[in-house]
């Protein structure tokens, strides 16, 4: 619990100086978190190489570990019809095409604006930055309730950039390579699931 | 995305070459740049004119939709786990 107050402090504080606009214009035209990130993903790169045991703990993973995307999709249909019923003005085509896209806001408020138009579109934008959020704030919390495998599922389509390392940091570098996987996956499905929702 | 996971496969070869030093201040550098990051995602959100203007409006539903998605897909995960672990207390 410790840790997501930590992360989300940071967050929060971000939040402000966005809001507020504290920040100098450089931050946004070059782009400055994408670089952040690199260097994040270099040093966890550095940290699985370094530690000898790191490779013989991806053989040890159990194989029906390749099932996961499955349960994240399951997972998520079962939650968001469950929140359709009490969604009266949302048709639940447009809720699962909105849950659909995993967190992947970028492709999928694009997709579900051509497709629907504009207010679904942002409804699927802001949506999946939470979704993105949520997974970030409470990794630490998911993994001590429900296993090392449940902030992978909750990232969705992220699991192999934006909430990569935190999921390492948390779930133990023998989850690197399931996060990987599970978010190239996802990232495959995004545009299929969003289309054939939006299609019905 | 691929240039993310190319550094990452760089950070990989970099470490395996120096595995007879052990880097331990890399777990630091790691929780460090993840706060920095959570912090710079909190600027470009909150810098975002269409996600903050739209939030009152659309944001209940959208945010509705994420914990419930984001939930099912927890407990799924769950369950997933429930079944490795049970698999290896009776090995």
């Amino acid at each position: 619990m410790k840790s997501s107050v930590i992360i989300l402090s940071f967050f929060a504080t971000g939040l402000l100086f966005g809001v507020f606009r504290w920040f100098p214009s450089i931050l946004m035209t070059y782009n400055i978190s994408f670089y952040v990130l690199c260097l994040l993903m270099f040093s966890v790169g550095i940290s699985i190489g370094n530690d000898p045991t790191s490779v013989r703990q991806f053989r040890n993973l159990p194989p029906r570990i390749i099932f996961l995307p499955l349960m994240t999709i399951a997972g998520t249909f079962l939650g968001v019809f469950a929140v359709s019923l009490f969604l009266k003005n949302r048709s639940l085509t447009d809720c699962m095409a909105i849950g659909s896209g995993f967190g992947y806001y970028s492709l999928s408020s694009i997709l579900i604006t051509q497709y629907k138009g504009i207010e679904l579109g942002t409804i699927a934008l802001l949506s999946n930055i939470i979704r993105e959020v949520i997974t970030l704030l409470f990794a630490p919390w998911m993994v001590k309730y429900f296993g090392k495998l449940a902030p992978i599922s909750a990232g969705g389509a992220t699991t192999m950039d934006t909430t990569f390392p935190i999921i390492v940091r948390y779930s133990g570098q023998q989850y690197a390579i399931v996060s990987i996987y599970h978010g190239f996956i996802m990232d495959l499905s995004v545009p299929f699931l969003v289309t054939f929702f939006c299609s019905l | 995305m691929f240039i993310v996971l190319g550094f990452m496969v760089t950070g990989i070869f970099v470490g395996y070459l120096l595995r007879q030093h052990k880097i331990s201040f890399i777990h630091l550098l790691i929780i460090t740049l993840i706060w920095l990051l959570l912090f710079l995602l909190g600027v470009e959100i909150g810098a975002n004119k269409t996600v903050v203007q739209q939030f009152g409006v659309l944001g209940f539903d959208a945010f509705l939709l994420a914990s419930a998605g984001t939930f099912g897909s927890v407990i799924f995960a769950g369950l997933l786990w429930l079944t490795l672990r049970n698999k290896n207390i009776g090995k």
